[in-house]
Order: structure tokens, then C-alpha cells, then sequence
């Protein structure tokens, strides 16, 4: 089995009165079965409401099944002995950079994990040094969390998670509360992560820009897994992600809307190079002689 | 911008102040604040002089730091000094009107105010030369004694170092909740004190309410780093004795001494 | 003319040792009806620009004029400006805090002075305004969902009826439908009761489809204010300083490079297709 499975999770948010009376039931996972394999880098979309932040949850035995079941390198989440092995295992990064940093400097907050994993002394010193290095963020290690911008924060939330050694990172929604820039940051550290350390990446988020270098991506709507696919996949399918009330990136929607109208362009249009590389052939047809292709772009003629 | 003005300011500079560990700072400090209250005569006072002065050259902290914090104790101070000055019954040198200006009170308010200023002083010292959470470890490992007695001494200093922690954040969105509230007309000012207590209601709420948010979401973090209380947890940062401590608790001990044998002795 | 402001200065801690500009010589006009964007890295002065729009803030050097008053005149009623100027601030739902949705988009109306019953009539009208309808009145405010919270949030800047409506960053947080419903909202507004707007945001995306003229800041100083589209002729410049332009502008700009004959003026999708097919001949 993959590094994460689920297999039939079901998940509902109770709602009780005073007298622990049910007063309301809430299904945010209806019946998800997935399986991951390690080392990728996977995307979960979804809009708010979605269940995609409670299936992240899941992960890490914050929250456990109603129904069905969550392994983590074959551990079964709600058996009680395994949920420290569990945590270990899966590190997590939420939304709000303030609400998940401890330390007052960074290089204390970053060592927080393995301070709680009993780790020796000076082997935290080696993690935490290795793990600020990974994200870009050595520079900072003195500095108050205060003095950091969203990004940077966030950095060193994954700085944290990596210090735990895990095999997976899962990250709820880490851009949501960032600007552009913080945005690009954190993903772009993630991408590394994965690429370098071979760190199996859960990346939940409804921008997506972000999720276009991931391995797979799925989509989730009413608790339901409704689309799962390569980028490419998914995003061809323009009208089925729209109306699961999600976006594409420009580039793509504008491929599509060229398609719509008759250009012979191929589905799942991601990059600008892409879009160039297709629609640059049939301006240099149409004004023969003005239009230069770029580099590796294939001559009509 | 309110977010720079953090309690207590940390200075970071490698000196011997820095690098003595936190209990002994802490030591230190609590003998100075004794050691103001016994001091009674000019000779005390210039040696409690001589040591707070030696300090602030060791802890290499620029001058204009130290004396930040008197900024908050203007006031405190003009009045103390101003009432000892007046009020303290004596041989009078100085009339005016119906206050009278006695020696004894001009002695009085001297010490109260430099006592006062020491203080003040003194406590920036150890905040300025002591990161947050070198102060809550020092306290951790030197009341642990109390964990046998059933006192959550781990759990009370990760409290405090998470409150320093989010104090500067906090004070940042009450600024901002407020400015929200005044936007929608809210008036924080005028009325008696029955109004603005109930006008601090828009205030107080939001604040309460993220105050809770945070804690929820931190919670959550720290579990899913893995935190179960203080059992089994080890040190990024543990606290060891230096023979440079050695030193400064023998200072200490013989600065107390010193002062000690004066109010004695006089 | 409804907003001027003229030779704006403000430093932080002015006469302190942290003392740090954050408004330098802003000098801007804006006029009724206009629908402003507002665009800026972190740290440009739009924040602390807009809190001088309505009051909130004072500015060490420099005049605000609202209707050609200047706000810092001995005198004058700043308190009555906030609720001609209404401001929204960033994730708005954090200042709920009454005991349902009604009384609390009531809150800014009473402040205002008015009656029970007028706070109430601008209470409704507000939140019709944001699409709740009565059967959100009861609840709790914090029952509801984020979005709903900020409607909520923005109904109660709204019942105070501003004649300038100033957002910051109003679709922080928010997914791709939930972000379209709050703009599309902001410009029925703008249409259909002619307010003037002001709209903080980082998406360029956003603001190129909405907005009338686009002001941009960096690090306090105002450095374009012109239209969007000859803003985002700048792509080059509003990169240097952290910002972009619409991903759609570097496609179009991308095809002239490579001598496409192709109107450069374009900052949105359906620009680009149209123009695209014209020059396809599709």
C-alpha cells in the first residue's frame, strides 16, 4: 500500500446541544478511497467547504474516522498506540503562519518537534541546522517570529515539520493567508522538498497556479473525491472544474477558450511556454515572414 | 509597527551578561531588589551604584535602552518623590505656602527615587541581556523542586513563553479591532466610566473570540508536533552552570554582604 | 470631487529611534462614481494609506480634503466622516461580536445616531445588499461560514450608507466562487448605487476586471495612477518592485516579442480570445 490510504473514510462533524443531545450532523467526508504512493507530490483542490482541510486532518489523527479507515505507513490512525508514530510520520503545516509557531526566535521554534521526540541535545542542533537550511530561512534563525513576513513564516512552520524527520508533509491551505510573493515562496519550498529529499508532499489549496508541477491531483467537492488525474488531466476539463466553483490559471482558461472557438490547440494547456509553443506555428502561418518561433518551437512549414 | 515594542526588549550582543546563564541572572537580580531595601545610607547606595553601573558596561546594551523603561515610570516616580519631598515631617529648609521642604524629606525622596530608578534599572538588565525563553527555562529548571508537590511547573513555563510570544500579536490586533470599530463609528473616549466599560464590549469580544482561535489552532500545532507535556521532552537549549556563574553568584553574594553589613553596622 | 489628498506624509514614531516613513508626498485625487484599485507589495503604505482616507490616522505632514474640506480643520467632525467613508478592513468577520447577524449590522447605524427603527430599515437594506436574506437574522454570527461572516461584516459598513466605500483586500481567503460573488457584489454596488469605491488587492487579475484606474505604491510613495491598462504597459517596472501585471499581459506581450501583431492593451482573457480569433481569422 501507498504511504497514506484511506479506504471507505467517512467523516461527520457533530453538533451537540447542552445535554450532549445530537442537535446537528454534518458529513464532510463522504466515502473517500485513496492511496498514495511515496514520494510524490500531490495536490488537493477543492473549495471551502469542500472537506479537503478535514481529509488533511484525517492524516494526522487530529481528527479520526467516523467511519471507514486512515493508514499511515500501514498504521492504523485510530488505534491508540499508533498516534505519536502517527504524528512522526506526518508532519503537518497550517494555515495561519501566527497560530503554529512556538518559539520566540526562529531557530527555538524550529527545534520544538524534536525537543518533544526526546531527541539528544546535540542532534537537534544537526536538525534544526539541516532543516533551516532546506527551506532558505538560516539566515533568520535569531530573529522573532514578529519580524517575519507571511512567507517567511510559513517557512519556517515547514522548517519545523522537516526538523521532525517525517515521511510525509501535509499542508493545509499554507498560502491562503499570504500575498502573491509568499505564495510563490512556499511552494516553490515545498517543490524543493519533494524533489530533493524525496519527501512525499500533501499540498491542499484552492489557488491553482500552485498545484501545476504536481504529480496528481484530485479534486474534492461534497466530501467526495470527484476528479483525480495528472495537471494535464484536470485541467483540460475546464467547465467540470469550474463548476465544482473552482478557477484555472489564465493561460489555460485562454487555451480553452481559443479551443471553444475553433483554434486546433491540444487539451490541458498549463504553461505559457505551452500556449506559445501551439499558437505561435499558426501566427507565423497567418503573417508569414513577421513572426519569429522561439526556441524549440516546431516550424509549420 | 507596534509589533517592534516587544516586553522587555531583548538586545542581542554577545557579552558576559549575555552568556551567564538565566538563574544566575535571575539571582542576581533578585539580590539587587533586596539589596535597594536594605540599603539605607549614602555609602550602600553608591556601592549598589558601582554594581549597577559595572553591570551595564558588561552587558554591553547601549545606555538609551536601559533607561526606556523609565519612560512608564515617570509619573509613579514624580509622585512618590514629589509626596516624600513634601509631606515627610522635619527640620524644614524651604517654605512655599503651606508646603514645607524638610531635610529629612529631601533624603527620603532621593532614596525613593533612586531606588525606584534602580529598579527599573536593574530589571531591564536581566530582560535585556535574556531572551524570553532562556527567563522561562531558567525559572522552569530552578522552581522544579515544586513538581513534587504537585505544581505543573513545565506547563506553567510553557504558558508564559507562549504568552510572550503572543503578547506583541495580540497587541497588534487590538489596534486593529479597535480602528475596525471606530470605522463603524464605535467611540472608545467619551462617556463615564459605566459608558466605556460598555463601550469596550465591540472590543473585548472579537478579542476574546480570536484570543480562543488562536489558542485552538496552537493547540493543534503542538500535538501535531507531537507534544504531550514535559515528560520525555529534552532541551534544544538545556541549561548548564559555567564557571563564569560560579563568579557571578560569589558577586552577588559578597555585593549582598556588603550592604547587608552596612545597614548593620549603621 | 470626493477625496483629495495632498502632499500626504506619515512617519511612525516620529521623534523616536524607530521612527519609520510609511506615506512620503502621496498626493491623489479621487472623484464620485470611480471605481480605484489600490495595488502594493506588503509593507507599501496601502494599508496606511486608506486609514487616512477616512480619519483613522492622522498624517504628520500634509491635507485630506473630503468635498473640499479639509478633515484636519480645527473642528472638523471626524466621526461623521467614517460613516461617509466607510472602510473595510482585511478578514472584516474578525470584528463581529454581537449576538446575532441583526444587531450586529445594526451596531454602525446606531453609532450614527439614527432610530431604533431607521437603524433597523438600514440594517435590512444592508444585508439584502450582501445577498442574506431574513433567515440569516437570528443566528449568531459566529455560526456562519467564512464567506457569509464577511458578508455579514460588510453589511455592517454598508448599513451606515458610506458614500465612498473603501475594501482591503475583501477576497483574502476566500476560494475562486467565493471570491467572484464578493466582487461581482462590490461592483452592483459601484453600478447600481453609484458609490465610489476604493479596492486594496494583490490579485492584478481581479482588479484589471473591475477597476476604472489603478494607483500603485512602493515603499510609500505613489508610483503609477492611471488607468489599468496603461499601468500594466509598465510590467517591467511594477515587476522591480514586487508587483505583477495579469498573467494575460505576458501572454499578449510574449506574442509581440515574437512579432505577433497584437493589440497590446489587453488585460484580461476575453480580450485576448477576441483579439487572438481576430487575427486568426476564426
Amino acid at each position: 500500500m501507498g504511504i497514506i490510504k484511506t479506504s471507505k473514510l467517512i467523516f461527520d462533524y457533530i453538533r451537540r446541544d447542552e445535554e450532549e443531545n445530537i442537535e446537528e450532523i454534518k458529513r464532510a467526508i463522504d466515502g473517500v478511497s485513496l492511496d498514495i504512493k511515496a514520494g510524490q507530490f500531490v495536490a488537493i483542490l477543492g473549495h471551502n467547504g469542500s472537506g479537503k482541510s478535514t481529509f488533511a486532518k484525517q492524516l494526522d489523527a487530529i481528527l479520526l474516522p467516523t467511519e471507514g479507515t486512515v493508514w499511515i505507513q500501514g498504521m492504523d490512525t485510530s488505534v491508540e498506540e499508533n498516534l505519536w508514530e502517527v504524528r512522526k510520520k506526518t508532519g503537518m503545516v497550517f494555515q495561519n503562519p501566527d497560530n503554529q509557531i512556538i518559539g520566540n526566535i526562529v531557530e527555538e521554534d524550529v527545534g520544538f518537534g524534536p525537543e518533544n521526540l526526546g531527541v539528544p541535545t546535540e542532534e537537534i542542533w544537526k536538525r534544526v541546522n539541516e532543516s533551516l537550511e532546506s527551506v532558505g530561512m538560516a539566515a533568520f534563525r535569531l530573529k522573532s517570529p514578529n519580524r517575519l513576513s507571511g512567507g517567511q513564516k510559513q517557512r519556517v512552520a515547514i522548517a519545523g515539520v522537516m526538523a521532525m524527520r517525517p515521511q510525509c508533509i501535509v499542508l493545509d491551505e499554507p498560502t491562503a493567508m499570504l500575498d502573491p510573493n509568499g505564495r510563490k515562496e512556499v511552494v516553490k519550498t515545498v517543490r524543493e522538498l519533494n524533489r530533493k529529499e524525496g519527501i512525499t508532499v500533501l499540498l491542499i489549496t484552492h489557488y491553482m497556479e500552485e498545484v501545476i508541477d504536481a504529480d496528481r491531483v484530485i479534486v474534492m467537492d461534497n466530501g467526495k473525491v470527484v476528479m483525480d488525474g495528472t495537471p494535464k488531466e484536470i485541467f483540460s476539463k475546464v467547465e467540470e472544474l469550474k463548476s465544482y466553483r473552482l478557477d484555472v490559471p489564465q493561460v489555460t482558461e485562454l487555451a480553452y477558450e481559443l479551443q471553444k472557438n475553433g483554434v486546433d490547440i491540444p487539451d490541458g494547456i498549463l504553461t505559457l511556454e505551452e500556449l506559445m509553443e501551439n499558437l505561435l506555428p499558426k501566427f507565423a502561418e497567418r503573417f508569414p515572414g513577421k513572426v519569429t518561433l522561439g526556441n524549440g518551437v516546431k516550424d509549420g512549414n | 509597527m507596534l509589533k517592534d515594542i516587544t516586553l522587555g526588549q531583548y538586545y542581542p550582543v554577545d557579552s558576559k551578561l549575555h552568556r551567564l546563564d538565566p538563574r544566575t541572572k535571575l539571582f542576581g537580580t533578585m539580590v539587587f531588589i533586596i539589596s535597594l531595601f536594605i540599603a539605607n545610607d549614602i555609602w550602600a547606595y553608591l556601592i549598589a551604584t558601582f554594581f549597577l553601573i559595572s553591570s551595564i558596561r558588561l552587558s554591553q546594551v547601549p545606555f538609551k535602552f536601559m533607561v526606556r523603561g523609565l519612560k512608564a515610570i515617570v509619573f509613579l516616580l514624580l509622585i512618590s518623590v514629589s509626596f516624600n519631598l513634601f509631606l515627610t515631617p522635619g527640620e524644614p529648609i524651604f517654605r512655599l505656602g503651606f508646603l514645607k521642604l524638610t531635610r529629612e524629606g529631601v533624603k527620603i525622596a532621593s532614596f525613593m527615587g533612586v531606588r525606584l530608578i534602580y529598579l527599573v534599572v536593574g530589571s531591564s538588565i536581566m530582560t535585556l541581556t535574556t531572551t524570553p525563553n532562556q527567563l522561562t527555562d531558567g525559572l522552569e529548571k530552578s522552581l522544579g523542586f515544586l513538581k513534587k508537590v504537585g505544581v505543573p511547573v513545565h506547563e506553567v513555563s510553557m504558558m508564559m513563553s507562549i504568552a510572550l510570544r503572543f503578547i506583541p500579536i495580540l497587541v497588534e490586533e487590538t489596534d486593529k479591532i479597535m480602528k475596525a470599530q471606530m470605522a463603524r463609528g464605535a467611540d472608545f473616549e467619551t462617556g463615564n466610566l459605566i459608558q466605556k466599560a460598555k463601550n469596550m464590549i465591540p472590543l473585548l469580544v472579537p478579542l476574546f473570540i480570536s484570543a480562543f482561535r488562536r489558542a485552538t489552532d496552537l493547540a493543534m500545532a503542538m500535538e501535531a508536533r507531537c507534544y504531550r507535556g514535559g515528560e520525555g521532552r529534552t532541551k534544544m537549549k538545556p541549561l548548564r552552570y559555567g564557571k563564569q556563574d560560579g563568579i557571578a553568584y560569589l558577586v552577588c553574594l559578597v555585593y549582598l554582604a556588603a550592604i547587608a553589613g552596612l545597614r548593620i553596622m549603621g | 470631487m470626493a477625496i483629495k489628498a495632498e502632499h500626504l506624509n506619515y512617519v511612525y514614531g516620529l521623534g523616536t529611534a524607530f521612527e519609520q516613513c510609511a506615506l512620503k508626498d502621496v498626493n491623489l485625487e479621487i472623484n464620485d462614481g470611480e471605481f480605484v484599485g489600490l495595488i502594493g507589495h506588503t509593507g507599501s503604505g496601502k494599508s496606511t494609506l486608506i486609514q487616512h482616507l477616512n480619519g483613522l490616522m492622522k498624517a504628520t505632514d500634509g491635507a485630506i480634503y473630503y468635498n473640499g474640506r479639509n478633515i484636519y480643520d480645527a473642528g472638523y467632525n471626524l466621526r461623521a466622516l467614517r460613516s461617509k467613508v466607510g472602510l473595510v478592513f482585511q478578514y472584516p468577520e474578525h470584528q463581529l461580536f454581537e449576538i446575532n447577524v441583526f444587531t450586529d449590522v445594526c451596531f454602525g447605524p446606531k453609532n450614527q445616531g439614527l432610530s431604533r427603527q431607521d437603524a433597523e430599515k438600514r440594517a435590512r437594506e444592508a444585508l439584502t445588499m450582501v445577498g442574506l436574506d431574513e433567515s440569516f437574522y437570528a443566528h449568531s454570527p459566529f455560526e456562519l461560514s467564512g464567506g457569509q461572516k464577511r458578508r455579514v461584516a460588510i453589511a455592517g459598513v454598508l448599513a451606515m450608507k458610506p458614500e465612498v466605500l473603501i475594501l482591503d483586500e475583501p477576497t483574502a481567503g476566500l476560494d475562486p466562487r467565493g471570491r467572484d460573488e464578493i466582487l461581482d457584489q462590490i461592483a452592483r454596488l459601484h453600478k447600481e448605487r453609484n458609490m465610489t469605491i476604493i479596492l486594496v488587492s494583490h490579485s492584478m487579475e481581479d482588479i484589471a476586471r473591475y477597476v476604472d484606474r489603478i494607483l500603485v505604491m512602493n515603499h510609500g510613495e505613489k508610483v503609477f495612477d492611471d488607468t489599468p491598462k496603461e499601468v500594466f504597459k509598465h510590467y517591467k517596472e511594477l515587476e522591480a518592485i514586487g508587483l505583477a501585471a495579469p498573467k494575460i499581459t505576458y501572454v499578449v506581450h510574449s506574442l509581440r516579442d515574437h512579432g505577433v501583431p497584437v493589440d497590446d492593451n489587453i488585460t484580461t482573457v476575453e480580450e485576448a480570445r477576441d483579439e487572438i480569433l481576430r487575427l486568426l481569422e476564426k
